[in-house]
């Protein structure tokens, strides 16, 4: 996987850029294609490094700190409807899904 | 007319003289604000500071108590950088107008130092690029030459910093956005230790790669302004509890060989046979002198240094691409909703709130986090990453106390020449190794190419931010007016 | 149905989340508490206002850890938050801190009743890990739009996932009742379906009797009762049995039940399999947990239900029913041993606290540890029957009495006339009484007609107003048969 026989798709673009929800039109899917490619030229000289004396371990030297279970909320010196786009009876307002399985999380946010 | 000399002291004396009554304590605020009006710090000059409001920073001075190593003090503030009373943007229009509800550590700390924020500076968008010309409210000048970039990604902060508006600011880094701008514009910048300032209301870019910085007109200004935000913080996770050391200990130390004892590496990975000539010479002036000052310079290796940019550019897209989720136009920031759905409004609020640079990187980040690439990529990035982070630990372990290195392959390059992105991404060719082993680091003026500032690195082992700056120090009073030409 | 699903076997994996009992959320220090005005309990780390950052809470963590060792998982010294990405509205970041490749813990068992042959019947558990939870979306508050209320967003879960070891859906029902028992045990969650704090989703996959590999899987959410989950098992079943008997192919997706219709239908998303993209969390180092927290949690770990029955077995020897019954909550089964030890008589107190305490409590809707008949009470209660001194029918009378009035139970026996005669002497002259009045009867069993005995112990339980001793009433009876 990867290397020097990996490039990337004008499909790949799509789907990547539907994961991250970035509306592309055509040309600019297209001059991506490109982009990406050149980039990813440059990282292809990763796949030859021996990577075997890396340890992958997670670096546990400063393991997490924690705080005690009191509440203790950042407090915010602004309502939230002074940045909320939409507001009402202080719920935020999105546009109805077009699917609300309750609880069809991960799911319902797929393509409609 | 405020008195303008007062902005060629160091902040640390002016705060000393604001503190014992000898200057009033608007004193380097008048300064700040007319020497801002005189070089056009605005769009319609540099286009550096995107807020600028001496009116409520005089008000909020001169109720504050004055007792602070900041007291009255100005300091300038990256946009991506929370404060409560100018917006936070990020040189986005995705936070166009969004002003935070709560503030960043560092900037809590600098007000409780007694310092005063009268400006927002310009930055690329999301911190993403190495000119400043990413930002959605147009690009940073530089302050020698209006032709050129003052580097990036906190271009902004830099200029003010050279053009004589502040002494300090901050700025933050993930891969060199405020060594490289310090180089280019011929001031101090430095990167602290992963871990040693708290990012808690820093705009997250890529998290384990962030760091806030800071700048100064001089090694101490630098010295100061790290010393007033280093500490652990219970608001950022990744803050470390380690003792933090007094950065401006050694700034008086003089004596023949004020270096002796000290260790200066110098990784020939940072002198490819490519580097300038004139380049490779102020390199060398820089050893001579930290020579004669005592210090033994030794010629180490960092063997992985050539996998620094393919890594960074795996690892900060990868992250970004995380970190930019948030902005979705549900709870703040821009919404684009053409009455197309909720996923419409996802699709249209990101393609539209996102610059090309920012779009770029996170369809790179994401894609390399996808589903049959995460092993290729991402993984074997942090695999190779891990090596990097050992070579900076094998060569410190070895009795190296410091590298020496130059912060940027070349001088300022002149606005809109870099186009291919790639070719952007090398600027950081020597600074983004810093970010991905986590090590403190610094940019400082060594001298000129045609007219042009030349920055030396130095960098220094996890938290041992005090040996650097006792380099630096030795290095700015040998080097004298030498490094401004 | 059983015509379709005859030849298939069913493999079943759940996953049960639990929301962690703390005030405050799990990387946040926002109150955690439900029932707030929309989005009251939200900060900038709830909100995922940009430069706010993780800050995890330490109680999160130990009462996970306390649930991992209760399912008897091991606790990693090391373990990694991870951010898992997708888009909606309810969560704030664009990815849950949830745990991935390196769980807080692994390789744990739960016992869900015995098999055939009588041997304990172990199910696997996969992992144990600790993620945050999501907001409400609601949909039908406002015409056309969708409402987010962020109170819930960032409270802490854990995730249980078994192995695909469960074979039926009673199996499954089983399992989940023994999870949700442990969780109440150890006290880390509330465990309630119905609200929410206890969910579960189902894997399912089906496949031919005797086959050692594992059929293509759906997954069934939002199920809010183990009925429920049980239900929705047999018709997915069914279902993909009726697909594979026809040759067709199980289609991998997410399936939603519906309780009110008692129906699984398919989620509607054309998506594939999501991308997650899963990677570590940088805002927050390894979770680092020192072998001596961990003993001490270890240590500190209540008596678990499969110890408690065994030792409720031996120390008691009740049967296998009533000390499941006993051992549902540690509650229950502390308020029977207080009894019982302080009655003298374990076979009694366990018939009072699953029969008329039992019913007294749910009749009343209370706790049993605030129902007014205290312990000290009821084993006085089981005293004087033990002794002999009141009969069980007066002792369920005294017992009503007790739920109303707080007394010594032997006065009330007194005061109401409960308490049992077994002075000869009263019982002769009842028994004189009642064979003068029933002359007929009296004489027919005197003759030798035994059965007529019942009848007469009936009129002089009648006439004591149940206070005779029957036994000894029955002993004088046949004495007057037997002339000796």
């Amino acid at each position: 996987m990867g290397g020097s026989d990996v490039a990337v798709s004008e499909d790949d673009v799509r789907h990547v850029a539907a994961l991250a929800r970035l509306g592309l039109d055509g040309d600019r899917v297209q001059s991506l294609v490109g982009e990406l490619n050149r980039i990813l030229e440059h990282m292809d000289v990763l796949q030859q490094v021996d990577i075997r004396g890396a340890s992958l371990d997670p670096d546990a030297a400063h393991g997490l700190r924690m705080r005690e279970d009191v509440p203790n909320p950042i407090p915010l010196h602004r309502e939230r409807e002074a940045f909320a786009p939409a507001m009402r009876d202080g719920f935020f307002l999105v546009p109805r899904l077009a699917t609300h399985g309750t609880a069809a999380r991960g799911d319902d946010e797929g393509d409609e | 007319m405020s008195d303008r000399s007062i902005l060629a002291r160091s902040a640390a004396d002016v705060a000393a003289d604001i503190v014992a009554g000898v200057l009033p304590t608007t004193a380097a605020l008048d300064a700040c604000r007319d020497a801002a009006t005189s070089v056009q710090v605005g769009p319609e000059g540099l286009n550096a500071a995107l807020w600028f409001d001496a009116a409520h920073a005089r008000e909020s001075l001169t109720s504050a108590s004055m007792h602070g190593a900041l007291a009255g003090i100005p300091v300038a503030v990256k946009d991506n950088i929370a404060t409560l009373r100018m917006p936070t943007t990020c040189g986005s229009r995705m936070l166009e107008g969004y002003v935070s509800p709560f503030e960043a550590t560092v900037v809590a700390r600098l007000h409780a130092a007694g310092a005063v924020i009268p400006m927002k500076t310009n930055m690329d968008e999301f911190a993403m690029g190495s000119s400043t010309e990413n930002s959605a409210w147009g690009p940073t000048k530089h302050p020698m030459d209006p032709a050129r970039v003052p580097g990036g990604s906190s271009g902004g902060s830099a200029a003010v910093v050279a053009a004589g508006v502040t002494r300090i600011a901050l700025g933050s880094e993930t891969g060199g956005s405020v060594r490289q701008p310090a180089a280019f514009c011929g001031i101090v910048g430095v990167k602290p230790t992963y871990g040693r300032v708290s990012r808690h209301g820093l705009v997250a870019f890529a998290s384990s790669l962030d760091q806030v910085g800071v700048f100064g007109q001089s090694v101490d200004d630098a010295a100061l302004g790290l010393q007033v935000i280093a500490g652990v913080d219970p608001l950022d996770s990744t803050t470390v509890d380690a003792p933090v050391a007094d950065y401006r200990a050694t700034r008086d130390i003089t004596g023949d060989r004020p270096l002796a004892g000290v260790v200066v590496g110098r990784p020939l990975e940072y002198f490819p046979a490519s580097l300038d000539p004139a380049m490779r010479a102020l390199l060398d002036r820089a050893a001579d002198t930290l020579r004669a000052l005592g210090a033994e310079i030794r010629d180490v290796s960092l063997p992985h240094t050539d996998l620094a940019i393919p890594v960074y550019y795996i690892v900060a897209p990868a992250e970004a691409s995380s970190n930019l989720a948030r902005f979705d136009g549900v709870r703040y920031g821009l919404r684009v909703d053409d009455g197309d759905g909720l996923r419409g409004m996802y699709e249209a609020t990101r393609s539209r709130g996102f610059g090309p640079e920012v779009t770029r990187r996170i369809l790179l980040g994401t894609y390399v986090l996808s589903a049959g690439y995460y092993d290729a990529y991402y993984k074997r990035a942090m695999a190779v990453r891990r090596l990097i982070t050992d070579d900076f630990a094998r060569v410190f372990a070895s009795g190296v106390h410091v590298l020496l290195t130059p912060t940027t392959p070349t001088t300022a390059f002149l606005a809109g020449t870099k186009k291919d992105p790639y070719e952007m991404y090398l600027s950081d060719i020597f600074t983004a190794t810093a970010n991905l082993a986590g090590v403190p680091a610094m940019s400082q003026p060594i001298g000129r190419i045609e007219g042009l500032p030349v920055g030396g690195q130095l960098l220094a082992a996890q938290f041992d931010e005090a040996t650097m700056f006792r380099v630096a120090y030795a290095l700015e009073r040998a080097l004298g007016e030498e490094a401004h030409r | 149905m059983s015509a379709v699903t005859d030849g298939y076997e069913m493999v079943i994996g759940l996953e049960i989340h639990c929301q962690l009992k703390t005030r405050t959320k799990l990387f946040s220090a926002a109150s955690a508490n439900f029932g707030d005005a929309p989005n009251a309990n939200t900060d900038a780390v709830c909100l995922g206002l940009p430069g706010a950052l993780p800050v995890c809470n330490k109680h999160a963590i130990e009462l996970a850890t306390r649930a991992a060792l209760g399912l008897e998982c091991t606790v990693h010294p090391v373990s990694v938050f991870a951010r898992k990405h997708y888009f909606y509205p309810d969560l704030p970041k664009g990815y849950q801190i949830s745990q991935f490749d390196r769980p807080l813990a692994t390789g744990g068992r739960v016992v869900v009743g015995a098999n055939a042959d009588g041997s304990a019947r172990v199910i696997g558990i996969t992992r144990v890990h600790v993620e945050e939870d999501a907001g409400k979306s609601v949909h039908d508050r406002f015409a056309g739009v969708s409402a987010i209320d962020l109170n819930r967003a960032g409270t802490p879960l854990i995730e249980i996932v078994s192995e695909p070891d469960l074979r039926s859906s009673a199996d499954a029902g089983a399992y989940v009742r023994a999870v949700k028992q442990i969780i109440e045990y150890t006290d880390v969650s509330d465990a309630n379906m119905e609200e929410g704090s206890l969910r579960v989703d189902v894997n399912i996959s089906a496949r031919p009797r005797g086959s050692t590999t594992f059929g293509t899987r759906t997954e069934i959410k939002n199920l809010n009762s183990i009925s429920g989950v049980e239900r929705s098992i047999e018709i997915e079943f069914a279902r993909q049995c009726g697909v594979l008997a026809a040759g067709g192919e199980v289609e991998q997706r997410t399936m939603l039940w519906d309780g009110v219709r008692n129906e699984v239908r398919p989620a509607r998303s054309k998506e594939g399999s999501p991308d997650y993209r899963y990677f570590p969390e940088p805002d927050l180092p390894p979770l680092v947990l020192e072998p001596a927290f961990i003993e001490a949690h270890r240590a500190a770990l209540p008596e678990l239900p499969a110890a408690k029955r065994a030792r409720f077995a031996s120390q008691y020897g009740l049967s296998a029913a009533d000390i499941e019954q006993l051992t549902v909550t540690t509650t229950l089964a502390d308020r029977f041993e207080a009894v019982s030890k302080a009655s003298g008589d374990a076979k009694r107190a366990a018939n009072w606290i699953l029969g008329v305490v039992l019913a007294s409590v749910n009749a009343r809707g209370l706790d049993i540890t605030s129902h007014p008949v205290s312990v000290e009470r009821l084993a006085a209660l089981i005293g004087l029957e033990v002794q002999g001194a009141v009969s069980n029918t007066a002792a369920k009378q005294i017992f009503a009495i007790l739920e109303q009035e707080d007394a010594e139970p032997s006065l009330i026996a007194e005061r109401e006339g409960l308490l049992q005669v077994s002075d000869d002497s009263a019982l002769e002259r009842w028994i004189d009484e009642v064979m003068a009045e029933m002359p007929a009867e009296a004489a027919r069993f005197l003759a030798g007609e035994k059965k007529l005995q019942g009848v007469l112990v009936g009129a002089v339980m009648k006439k004591s107003k149940g206070s005779a001793d029957p036994k000894k009433v029955n002993q004088l009876l046949g004495q007057r048969v037997a002339p000796g």
